[in-house]
């Protein structure tokens, strides 16, 4: 497993501890993650932790994760789950796809919104409606978008030029922000090689040269959904349906409503993060493209304990981990074996100066075996750096429940009048 | 049978039946809605199939049954073990690994290499159980997670074990050797999957268990209310992890008759989301284990149907998996409407009885 310095700055936090985190929290754990890798780059001589390709290929891979997590994140807080985010945002592919192709790069991105609300509304009509189970009614949309695509795709992509049943013609490219003044200015920095300096350099190039607009909009509507939710009382009705739908009702709020509208825009940005895949992280729709992403989505807003910040934090995480596994990262992963293996070290003292002796000599014990295959290997093998994702959520499930605080409705069907 | 228990089989019956007839009519809309040819379609699936077909509708359906019956036990108790596609990879992993190194002769080497297939699937669905029980972490999130573990974890097992067959590019572990194969019962001029039977005694042996065991007693109590269990001194933890491991036992044989009765070998190749289809299996077949049987059957012959579709009438055989999913949503809303409309039935019948009986005290009153 690798993990960087977010999950760091996570289980930093200190336990039982109401304390909230300082608003920085998020600059300043970036802040340590770039000097962390900076100074593993220089300890192990992986080169390409912190460079410009590594970071630019990152933002790519973190930001379809964050987005299906942000529609999680709407309809979790709504207190409907949602499963079915993988379904909608392969709607989504096949949406950019075929209006990306007819009628220009910007309707693709309508069209990739508006066949996840698709998905979205199935589901709202199926769980708030007719009040079937969030699960039941997930993997039903699952299956159902994954037999849509593929008719709709030979339905209309066949006898197109490059097109065929699996993927779409090309698409029209979403314009790109490039600023090559500033990008040439930070690229000679990088050349310079001071340490740290030109780690930060090559980030400040990566976010200069290239970056697609639907990146930027992305990380907006991360703000402007932690806007809404928790600072209008839009978004505190909404929560409290999450919460307590009954006290809910009992204060007027319209709960199957709001309900149904967070579902809705859970689908839109699942179709957007579909959408992505097909218009910016490629440059058509392809049959598979999400690859499971939904759930990584899912995984991402879990580990982030249903806030925006952490989701970005566990988007982040895996998306890295994604892109260094691609990047012939087998170098890449092994250098962050030995981050894992100290940050265990420095988990294992903490937790026995916390009295946790148990928790110390196990965390000791996972920390030396890391430590030991660190030195043993040259190598991780691809199949590792694809399984980590995976393998870190089950592990925070498993360590950090009683930190991790979902919706108290989370997943209740509920039915109009309960209030009584 | 009493007048009670046929209604209620009545309105079983005819809850499938109008899920199924609404989810042939969203698909029909989505046909007409894509200018396919609605009559010509209907027409090939619905045609009766010839006894080829029929021979690989039934394979599948029993290899869907066995997915459908690893997810039905733990809807049972109540958990959501989505986990049976990444269960039955490990599994059928793990028993052609096994089956092919033939550390034993003949059946033997088959039955070993099922029941560690068995236990493989439950190892790998008990983890999941373990951290519901102990931690509190979702049986549905884990099962996801677990199943992509699974995807990369054999791939990467596939490539250390792997041999290379002459002239193919497909890696796969080694052949099962003959005698450890298991032969095809005779049908017409083809052959069904010997396995068949193993998995009907798992059917049966599903409904012995549930319905007459102490065991199955609790684990369905447990099920519907967890206090009332408890009350009754179950230890939900244990069951929790006990449901677990047997749905992952079972859904360990999902890919097996594949592998002793056709491939003989675990490739890269390998049918995968057998896990999912089961999922709407289970629910279709209300967790029994005869509705179980007819809705893999019912899914295989839409499967085989299907197939021909694209050259006998240019529409995309990918149209049965939107029925397929829609069947799942509309069994799950034509059940509670079905159920809702049956307990009001009851109220009528309850009703009716009380004042007839009032009525008839009444007379002896007068008189």
């Amino acid at each position: 497993m690798t993990t960087s310095g977010y999950a760091e700055s996570i289980a930093a936090a200190p336990p039982r501890a109401r304390r909230k985190l300082p608003r920085w929290w998020f600059a300043a754990a970036l802040f340590l993650v770039l000097f962390a890798l900076s100074l593993l780059e220089s300890v192990t001589g992986a080169d390409d932790l912190v460079s410009r390709g590594t970071v630019a290929a990152t933002l790519i891979a973190v930001v379809p994760i964050m987005l299906a997590g942000l529609g999680g994140l709407w309809s979790e807080r709504a207190g409907v789950v949602n499963i079915g985010l993988e379904g909608m945002m392969i709607l989504g592919t096949w949406g950019a796809g075929y209006f990306g192709y007819h009628y220009g790069a910007w309707a693709g991105v309508a069209g990739a919104i508006v066949m996840g609300m698709l998905g979205g509304l199935v589901h709202a009509i199926a769980t708030v409606i007719f009040g079937v189970d969030h699960i039941i009614s997930g993997v039903a949309i699952n299956i159902i978008a994954l037999g849509a695509v593929q008719y709709l795709a030979s339905l209309t992509f066949v006898g197109l030029p490059g097109g065929g049943q699996t993927q779409s013609p090309k698409i029209e490219d979403v314009p790109s922000i490039n600023i090559t003044f500033l990008g040439d200015f930070f690229g000679d920095i990088v050349d310079k090689n001071i340490f740290f300096v030109s780690q930060t350099a090559a980030v400040a190039q990566a976010l200069v040269t290239n970056l697609s607009w639907l990146v930027v909009i992305s990380m907006l509507l991360l703000v402007v959904t932690w806007f809404v939710l928790w600072r209008t009382s839009f978004g505190l009705r909404l929560r409290s349906c999450g919460e307590s739908p009954s006290a809910a009702e009992s204060l007027g709020v319209h709960v199957l409503r709001y309900k149904f509208v967070a579902v809705l825009i859970s689908g839109g940005l699942a179709g957007l993060a579909g959408g992505f895949l097909a218009m910016v992280a490629s440059s058509n729709y392809r049959d598979g493209q999400t690859g499971g992403r939904g759930y990584i989505g899912l995984a991402a807003m879990i580990f982030g304990n249903w806030r925006p910040g952490g989701l970005l934090a566990g988007s982040g995480l895996f998306g890295y981990s994604e892109t260094l596994g691609l990047r012939a990262g087998g170098d890449s992963v092994h250098a962050l074996l030995l981050a894992v293996a100290v940050l265990a070290i420095a988990a294992a003292v903490w937790q026995a100066r916390q009295q946790q002796q148990r928790a110390a000599v196990i965390t000791g014990v996972v920390a030396v075996a890391l430590g030991a295959l660190y030195f043993a290997i040259d190598e991780v093998p691809s199949d590792f750096s694809t399984m980590t994702p995976y393998v870190v959520t089950l592990l925070v499930l498993a360590f950090a429940s009683q930190r991790l605080r979902m919706p108290a409705a989370d997943g209740q069907v509920y039915r109009k009048g309960s209030a009584g | 049978m009493t007048k009670a228990r046929l209604t209620r089989l009545g309105l079983g019956v005819a809850s499938a039946v109008l899920a199924l007839l609404a989810a042939f009519a969203i698909t029909s809309l989505v046909l007409i809605a894509a200018g396919d040819p609605v009559g010509e379609v209907w027409g090939q699936l619905l045609s009766w199939p010839e006894q080829r077909n029929w021979t690989n509708i039934i394979n599948n359906a029993t290899v869907l049954f066995l997915s459908g019956l690893a997810v039905a036990v733990s809807f049972r108790m109540n958990l959501f073990n989505i986990g049976v596609d990444g269960q039955y990879r490990v599994a059928a992993f793990t028993a052609a690994v096994v089956a092919g190194e033939a550390w034993l002769p003949g059946y033997l080497n088959t039955a070993l290499a099922i029941v560690c297939a068995m236990a493989v699937g439950a190892i790998w669905a008990g983890i999941a159980g373990v951290l519901r029980a102990t931690r509190g972490v979702s049986e549905v999130i884990s099962t996801i997670m677990l199943n992509a573990i699974a995807t990369s974890l054999v791939a990467y097992l596939l490539r250390q074990v792997a041999v290379r067959e002459e002239g193919s590019n497909s890696l796969g572990t080694k052949q099962i050797p003959e005698g450890s194969r298991i032969g095809g019962i005779p049908f017409g001029d083809f052959e069904i999957y010997g396995f068949i039977v193993i998995a009907a005694i798992f059917g049966f042996a599903f409904w012995f268990v549930l319905n007459r065991t102490r065991f199955g007693f609790d684990l369905r109590a447990t099920g519907q209310s967890t206090t009332a269990a408890v009350a009754s001194g179950v230890s939900v933890k244990k069951m929790t992890v006990a449901t677990m491991m047997i749905s992952g036992a079972i859904a360990g044989l999902v890919g097996l008759p594949i592998l002793f009765g056709d491939a003989y070998t675990y490739g890269s190749t390998f049918q995968s989301g057998l896990g999912f289809a089961g999922i709407a299996i289970a629910l279709l077949g209300r967790n029994n284990p005869i509705g179980i049987a007819l809705g893999a059957l019912l899914f295989a012959y839409l499967d085989e149907q299907s197939n021909p579709l694209q050259i006998l009438v240019g529409v995309s055989p990918d149209i049965v998996a939107i029925t397929q999913g829609v069947i799942v949503l509309t069994v799950v809303i034509s059940y509670e409407l079905v159920r809702r409309y049956g307990v009001r039935l009851e109220q009528r019948e309850v009703a009716r009885a009380l004042a007839s009986d009032r009525s008839d005290k009444t007379q002896e009153v007068s008189a």
